[in-house]
């Protein structure tokens, strides 16, 4: 990895094609991702795992020999000779040889079942001997020792669990992962991996392994000894600098080429980076040091002069281990003289949260108030959500009670507090100043960020905080639907409308990408529903492909409720309904145990029917006379109504009458959001019109039409459009008014954030409607024409297709099994839904970085 | 990964990764029906048929039960078949085969119907709540039967 970066730092900066490149690799596979390397286990390809070198591939200065370890430098010469034979000269000799598992002299270390966990090919070999044991007939659960309980230890229990194998861990530490947690830490990730299903055993070692049949005993320093069928270390790594020993260069005490802070070897002409380097005498087994040791020598072969500065190596580390998140940032262990440790242990919720800060006035707080801690580093176990906005505060005074930073619900930093020279990506050293200068450059989402600064592209941890710094530097949020279509509800109407296009596939692969999900799959049916009438293809939302597009309660054609049940609501327009009418909702509701309810739009809600259940219910509403009601819907809802003149004393206008003739226009029409409307008899607003998305109010001289109105979560009284209007010019108005709000209105947006949104608000609305500013007067009445024409009651239309009637089953293969997680109980004389046992959370069965 | 997986369904690359042979073994034999859904990563004893595959719409899903377990089976707009837990972790209503699908940056997805958290096909794991997944089930298509693993 780190050599790749080198390649293609040097690639990248080398304008003038200075420098010809030649790799020398003793793998046989192109450079992968050895961060990413468990996910091998779970499926992931090397293909994907495979680092971006397309361009390096294509790149004439730059030459791979894979498979072909070199075994001498001619140093005087500045030659390499590979295995093969091949001979390389060089002006500079980059080592990246990085590192080789460092394997405990215990006896039997070499018997076969023992493995290393590094490479893709240590994994292949793995999983191969994985299969052979698990499907070895032999009494008991087939086992794996895991030597060492670090990091790559736990990756390797984890894949071990992957393949099938039961994973016990033997650390010769007191805790796990003892380099990057602290007691604490550890212990509580001891106990959230055991509930895992991983055996846990630390502060022993393994003596010997010895070959037992066709299986391994490890022997432990405590006398246990555990039966294997393989045995993975990952106690370490050391440096791989054999080839440098052979050829006179010096290695460090404890292993690693010594390089300079140029990372430059006593040979002018040889250099080292990553882990096999030893910078100053000390070896680095992250990826981050190691990129940054790459972009150094980059810089230097082209002249520059930067150079490492070990103090300021980030050796932050964040992953999620068998379900459990684990970061460790900064001065995790409190090294520093005078450091205070700050600690939120709940074992209740299963997280650990340490702050190490400066003393008040004390070391590190340079610079900053005395009341003010700095921060050093920190631990977090169980939940580290707060890593990406904590680790970019370590050297920088805490914004708020270390305490509150670190509970549940406490403060959460604000990216727009940090300084520019905060680390945001430690993998790839990407301060907050670079990535304010790459959005002023243009870089205007998350995905460019990443693309022009590297940020976030490592581990991944700091995506979330370059959200946030994108939205404190003021770039607009994307009006894109979702990440299948680059456009609006609106632009997607127009597309739709205008090529005539007739399905979400052929859509999604001329103007989308992917699959669509539950965002923009519901959007295109409702605009195919709409444009369907108007171009005369009509259609039942439920044909065809389009039948898969549906929302749940669409597609069922019913309300979907908490415990998977459904509610049936017939249309009574107007809220007008006949004796014979409400008996035969009662009849109904009482053969199937059904809850009923009084509706807030004048009709009656039958709640508790299984899906199964929904035919024969709507069987005997529809011979009743009764149709949908469209609860289920983004469409028109209920035309509420006051009995206007028909009764009161007081009406001035035939209330009920406009009300139901404007549902039964209206109904099934399909729109960006629920419909809803009302209509009163006088000025006395019984119907409350004025609280809906469209409102109608009598006057002595005839009906005032209002706008925009909704109840809900932001109340909104409607506004006037037109007053004073006879029925006919009521109607046009509405129908071009709901014409216009359907084709141009964002997803989920009702009418009164519409015509808020909308350039010149109830103006402009006005004008398009009543004056025809547009000239599209003509079309909207057609379109509303059209769509008045073709409609059809969906349920009479399901009864009639027997294709669509076979959807209406508990289970496919069960038809006539109700669903027994459904059962209710009796409250005031009627069925509700039996309080639900708690939601069963299921644990992880895996998780990677 | 998943976009080539051809309708002959094997979840996951490895075919064989046992490791309840032993509970398996004290089970007392039981008709095919009333046995258990096989999970992803357990032995599969046999197959029942579920139903023919025609009955699957592309781009939907099914539930069907299978001993005591609920699976949600979905046929993807290329075919691709999947089954998970059909119960949504998150309110215990067995709703998840009514829910729609899609992808997430090429993963394929099932947004529960009741609040709209998107799971993964293909390995059940909830992505907004990495803590909450469903359980992943085998099946495979035999003929014009659409079958699933029992355990």
């Amino acid at each position: 990895m780190v050599g790749h970066r080198l390649v293609s730092a040097l690639r990248d900066r080398d304008a003038e094609g200075a420098w010809q490149v030649t790799v020398l690799g003793e793998e046989n596979r192109r450079a992968y991702d050895r961060v990413a390397l468990s996910s091998y286990v779970d499926g992931t390809s090397e293909e994907q795992l495979r680092l971006p070198d397309d361009d390096l591939r294509a790149d004439p200065l730059v030459a791979l020999h894979l498979g072909d370890a070199v075994t001498t430098i001619d140093r005087d010469a500045r030659t390499v000779r590979t295995a093969s034979g091949a001979s390389f000269g060089y002006d500079a000799l980059v080592l990246a040889t990085g590192s080789t598992p460092f394997v405990p002299p215990v006896p039997g270390r070499d018997l076969p079942g023992c493995f290393v966990y590094r490479t893709l090919d240590d994994l292949d070999a793995i999983t191969e001997a994985a299969r052979a044991a698990v499907g070895r007939t032999a009494p008991g659960r087939r086992s794996a020792v895991v030597v060492g309980g670090g990091l790559l230890g736990l990756e390797a229990a984890r894949a071990m669990r992957l393949l099938g194998l039961s994973p016990q861990v033997v650390e010769i530490a007191p805790r796990l992962m003892p380099v990057q947690v602290d007691d604490g830490g550890g212990a509580l990730l001891r106990s959230l991996v055991e509930e895992q299903g991983l055996k846990v055993r630390t502060g022993v070692s393994v003596d010997g392994i010895r070959a037992d049949a066709d299986r391994l005993v490890a022997r432990l320093s405590d006398g246990v000894e555990l039966d294997a069928d393989l045995v993975v270390f990952s106690a370490g790594i050391r440096a791989a600098d054999t080839l440098a020993r052979k050829n006179g260069l010096a290695v460090g005490e404890r292993g690693g080429v010594l390089v300079d802070d140029r990372c430059r070897t006593a040979d002018s002409h040889v250099w080292a980076i990553g882990e096999c380097a030893a910078l100053q005498g000390r070896t680095y087994g992250l990826v981050a040091p190691g990129y940054a040791m790459a972009e150094v020598v980059a810089d230097r072969l082209l002249g520059g002069d930067a150079r490492m500065t070990p103090e300021e190596l980030d050796m932050s580390t964040r992953l999620k281990l068998l379900g459990v998140d684990v970061a460790s940032f900064g001065d995790a262990h409190a090294a520093a003289e005078g450091a205070l440790e700050i600690v939120v242990d709940d074992p209740v919720a299963g997280t650990y949260a340490k702050l190490v800060v400066s003393a008040p006035g004390g070391a590190g707080g340079a610079g900053t108030g005395a009341d003010a801690p700095t921060l050093l580093g920190g631990v977090l176990v169980g939940d580290a959500t707060r890593y990406g906005s904590l680790r970019p505060l370590v050297g920088s005074a805490l914004p708020a009670d270390p305490v509150t930073l670190i509970s549940s619900g406490g403060a959460e930093p604000d990216a727009g507090a940090l300084p520019d020279s905060a680390q945001i990506c430690s993998c790839n050293a990407v301060t907050k100043g670079a990535l304010c200068a790459a959005i002023d450059d243009g870089a205007h989402d998350v995905a460019s960020l990443k693309a022009c600064t590297r940020a976030g592209t490592t581990c991944g941890s700091c995506v979330p905080v370059l959200a946030k710094i994108l939205t404190q530097q003021g770039v607009e949020v994307s009006t894109a639907l979702c990440e299948h279509f680059a456009y609006s509800r609106a632009e997607l109407f127009e597309i739709v409308a205008g090529a005539g296009i007739t399905s979400f596939s052929s859509l999604v692969a001329s103007h989308g990408t992917g699959l669509g999900c539950d965002v923009c799959k519901p959007v295109v049916a409702s605009i195919l529903a709409t444009l369907g009438s108007i171009d005369g293809r009509g259609g039942h939302i439920l044909d065809g492909e389009q039948a898969a597009l549906q929302d749940t309660n669409d597609h069922f054609l019913a309300n979907m409720q908490r415990n998977g049940t459904y509610s049936v609501v017939p249309r009574i327009a107007g809220g007008e309904v006949t004796p014979e009418g409400l008996i035969v909702i009662g009849e109904v509701a009482r053969d199937f145990g059904l809850y009923t309810k009084i509706t807030g739009g004048q009709r009656i809600d039958m709640f508790g029917a299984r899906v199964e259940q929904l035919p024969a219910i709507w069987r005997r509403l529809v011979d009743a006379g009764f149709e949908s009601g469209h609860a289920y819907g983004k469409s028109l809802r209920t035309v509420k109504s006051c009995v206007g003149t028909t009764w009161c004393r007081f009406g001035v206008q035939d209330a009920v009458g406009m009300a139901v003739e404007l549902e039964l226009r209206y109904r099934g029409l399909r729109s960006p959001h629920k419909i809803k409307s009302g209509v009163s008899g006088c000025a006395r607003e019984c119907a409350e019109a004025r609280s809906k998305d469209f409102g109608v109010i009598a006057t002595e001289d005839g009906w005032n039409l209002y706008v925009g109105g909704n109840g809900g979560f932001t109340p909104r009284h409607a506004e006037l459009l037109v007053s004073g209007v006879d029925s006919a010019t009521l109607i046009r108005t509405i129908d071009r008014f709901l014409m216009f709000y359907v084709r141009t209105a964002e997803r989920l947006q009702r009418t009164a954030p519409w015509i808020e949104a909308m350039e010149g608000g109830l103006d402009h609305l006005h004008a398009v409607i009543v004056e025809d500013s547009l000239g599209i007067g003509a079309d909207l009445d057609a379109a509303m024409a059209a769509h008045v024409d073709s409609y059809a009651d969906e349920w009479r239309g399901v009864l009639d297709d027997p294709e669509k009637l076979s959807r209406f089953v508990s289970f496919v293969n069960a038809p006539d099994t109700p669903d027994p997680t459904i059962s209710f109980v009796t409250e005031r004389g009627q069925n509700i839904p039996a309080s639900t046992p708690e939601p069963v959370l299921i644990g992880l069965p895996e998780v990677h970085r | 990964m998943t976009t080539t997986r051809p309708l002959e369904n094997a979840l996951t690359p490895g075919s064989r990764r046992a490791g309840v042979a032993d509970d398996a073994a004290l089970e007392p034999r039981r008709s095919p029906e009333s046995r258990p859904a096989a999970r992803v990563g357990t032995e599969v004893s046999g197959w029942l048929h579920v139903c023919p595959l025609q009955r699957l719409q592309p781009g939907r899903g099914v539930a069907a039960l299978v001993g005591d377990t609920q699976v949600a089976i979905f046929r993807m707009e290329d075919d691709v078949l999947y089954a998970v837990g059909n119960v949504d972790p998150y309110t215990g209503a067995a709703v998840i085969s009514r829910g729609i699908v899609g992808d997430r940056g090429g993963v394929p997805t099932v947004a529960s119907p009741v609040h709209k958290q998107a799971f993964r096909l293909d390995d059940g794991r909830c992505l907004d709540d990495p803590a909450v997944s469903l359980g992943v089930y085998r099946t495979r298509v035999c003929g014009a039967d659409l079958q699933i693993g029992l355990r």
